[in-house]
């Protein structure tokens, strides 16, 4: 038999109807994830036609991108203050009512941001597909599952048919060698990746993350290098599942049980790339030479370390984005000033994420003048840092703790950062207005965030780690 | 949809490489549940408009010659970024038909076609040339897959079978997909 890769064995397995010269595949999909901003029409394309969701058992919904993260909102003891908003969240309500869906609604003890709670509940499982009306589905091929974001057409067409039509995308390698020093993280990696291949060097294609490097993260970890694969064009982003992962799902409560988890187990290990397996593509990064990273422009292409300088000239969209930024090329960006810190998001909002900030702010306080907000990924990673006391570090050092959702990344719910402002962000998209119309954004870890809250100024957070 | 064969247009052009969707339609305007009414105040909000409201004179969009176009050519990747279906809606909303790209991302490429935009990639030269010429008035035969510039030249571009058949016929894909019903259940059995 031919080698295939981890991709082509998932896919192969999916496949109901093959892909012809005049047709695309119809794929099936094992997990279909909804939130309130992507699938008001498409429910009401199923309304008109008189259809009923195929498979209710593999769909759930869950409240993210509109939602406040205002407790008093989020309770309901005041109104939603984004009116829009709160009116997107009802009609959710409804059709997940009407149509017989799971949501995990507004007081849902397990309510978070969609890309945090499938692997925290255990649905997201090697080997599965997975999508959602969001580009960074990417974020479950961590798992060594195939996840990408699609349209709201095809959320109709997914809670109809269980399936999308697709032409099949190409295998692209990431091979990442070596160990991360101390103080770079998972983030820094996948924003030099980025900052390596470019914006739309993945158009087309699904990258596989390999080699010791990958191996060596937690999956946290993977998960926020698989989320940003998007930020690379590539739909999706996978990484072969092991002991790693089966420790992380084993006994999430959504996971297989038992017997049943055994043989899901056994069946995980066939999914790897085979050796010999062909890649359409081989892109090569030796983790050891790598720095804390951050954004300078306006896409998470343009990124440097931490000590690094803006180039000192470039195109015209080089330098529309450094006059946006308010930048001028050659600045060395350690020492600018910083408005705004943002940690939280479908990238950076996960237990693990605000331990390493806490980490950084224990026994320190936010710069005078800096506004801080820390935004967990979804309500049970909050009460898990509540009961290991981050919170308390975070509010004792000046920063807002705040309930879960997308919040200040897509700036949708009131969460955002005023005109010109600059904000140091752990979330995965700089673009232009992204935080709020004319806010300036700079992508980083957790650390190199937490640390530019406590100088008011883009640091090397190295210094701070002890 | 209305069946597209022909599409001819003078163009808009857009330079900005990498125009992402988040500039196609800011996030505020994605607490919508239609699909319609995004062309008149949502697409390319902070580009056309100032933090006032006010149309800024200096965007192509809100020019005299940029009336009626139905045409884009824009920069390299475009459409990066979100995955949001309101990027195309407001783009037909607005009355576009065809973006000329050299790029343009895949999700954005998927939504469009579903929603009777034509995404046409194009070779590089060809590009520059339509860039330096803004407003020329062009031809895209979407059967034959390629684009009629002024002088007769004709370039071809890239469309999935299905997708040509789907705009010549103005049907949909989720007609197929409804179709299949019995095999996907049959997938089903087979996996249980």
């Amino acid at each position: 038999m031919t080698a295939q890769t981890m991709f082509d064995k998932i896919w192969c397995d999916h496949v109901v109807v093959p892909e012809t010269p005049d047709t695309p595949a119809v794929l099936y999909i094992d997990l279909h994830l909804t939130h309130e901003v992507t699938t008001p029409q498409a429910f009401a394309v199923l309304r008109r036609a008189g259809l009923k969701v195929r498979r209710p058992e593999r769909t759930l919904g869950t409240i993210d991108h509109s939602s406040p993260t205002d407790p008093e909102q989020v309770f309901g003891r005041v109104p939603i203050a984004v009116e829009s908003a709160g009116r997107q969240i009802a009609e959710f309500e409804r059709n997940c009512r009407e149509f017989g869906l799971e949501l995990l609604d507004m007081k849902h003890a397990e309510r978070g941001i969609v890309h945090v709670i499938g692997p925290e509940l255990g649905l997201t499982q090697p080997g599965s597909t997975i999508v959602c009306g969001d580009s960074h589905t990417s974020t479950h091929g961590a798992f060594g599952a195939l996840a990408f974001g699609i349209g709201t057409t095809e959320v109709g067409h997914v809670l109809a048919t269980q399936c999308v039509l697709q032409r099949k995308p190409r295998a692209v390698a990431i091979n990442v060698s070596g160990r991360l020093p101390a103080g770079v993280g998972a983030k820094d990696l996948i924003l030099a990746i980025i900052g390596r291949i470019g914006v739309g060097g993945g158009t087309g294609c699904v990258f596989e993350y390999r080699g010791e490097a990958i191996r060596a993260l937690s999956m946290e970890e993977r998960m926020t290098v698989c989320n940003m694969s998007i930020e690379g064009g590539a739909r999706a982003g996978m990484i072969a599942p092991d002991d790693t992962t089966f420790s992380y799902l084993s006994g999430r409560p959504r996971a297989p049980q038992g017997a049943a988890w055994e043989r899901a187990v056994n069946g995980w290990r066939r999914l790897p790339t085979d050796p010999g397996a062909r890649f359409e593509r081989e892109v090569d990064i030796d983790a050891a030479q790598l720095e804390p990273m951050i954004t300078y422009g306006t896409n998470p292409a343009m990124v440097l370390p931490v000590s690094g300088r803006i180039p000192a000239s470039g195109d015209s969209a080089f330098r529309k984005a450094l006059d946006y930024m308010g930048f001028t090329p050659g600045d060395a960006l350690k020492g600018k000033p910083v408005d705004v810190v943002f940690i939280g998001s479908c990238t950076n909002g996960r237990i693990s994420d605000l331990r390493s900030a806490a980490g950084v702010l224990r026994g320190r306080r936010v710069a005078k003048g800096v506004r801080m907000l820390v935004v967990p990924g979804s309500q049970s990673v909050k009460r898990l840092a509540e009961t290991e006391g981050l919170d308390r570090i975070f509010t004792a050092a000046g920063a807002e703790w705040r309930e879960s959702g997308c919040s200040m990344c897509i700036g949708m719910n009131g969460d955002t950062v005023a005109r010109g402002k600059y904000s140091v962000s752990t979330s995965n998209r700089n673009f232009e207005g992204r935080q709020g119309a004319g806010a300036r954004t700079l992508l980083a870890s957790p650390v190199t965030a937490a640390a530019a809250a406590v100088n008011g100024r883009i640091s090397d957070p190295r210094e701070l780690l002890t | 949809m209305e069946p597209i064969r022909h599409i001819r247009s003078r163009t808009v052009v857009l330079p900005s490489t990498n125009i992402d969707t988040d500039q196609i339609v800011p996030a505020r305007f994605l607490t919508t549940t239609t699909r319609t009414g995004l062309g008149a105040t949502a697409l390319f909000a902070d580009w056309r408009f100032d933090a006032a409201g006010n149309p800024r004179p200096d965007f192509v969009l809100n020019t005299p010659a940029a009336a009626g176009c139905r045409i884009l050519v824009a920069g390299h990747n475009f459409g990066c970024g979100s995955s949001r279906e309101h990027a195309p809606w407001a783009l037909t909303d607005y009355g576009f038909q065809a973006i000329i790209s050299t790029e343009i991302a895949d999700i954005f490429r998927s939504n469009a076609l579903k929603n009777g935009l034509l995404p046409v990639v194009i070779d590089a030269a060809s590009h520059a040339w339509l860039g330096q010429h803004p407003g020329v008035e062009l031809s895209i035969d979407v059967e034959r897959r390629t684009l009629i510039l002024p002088d007769g030249r004709a370039i071809e571009f890239p469309l999935e079978a299905f997708a040509r058949y789907c705009l010549l016929s103005g049907v949909d894909e989720f007609g197929f997909l409804l179709g299949q019903a019995d095999r996907i259940a049959a997938f089903e059995r087979a996996r249980a």
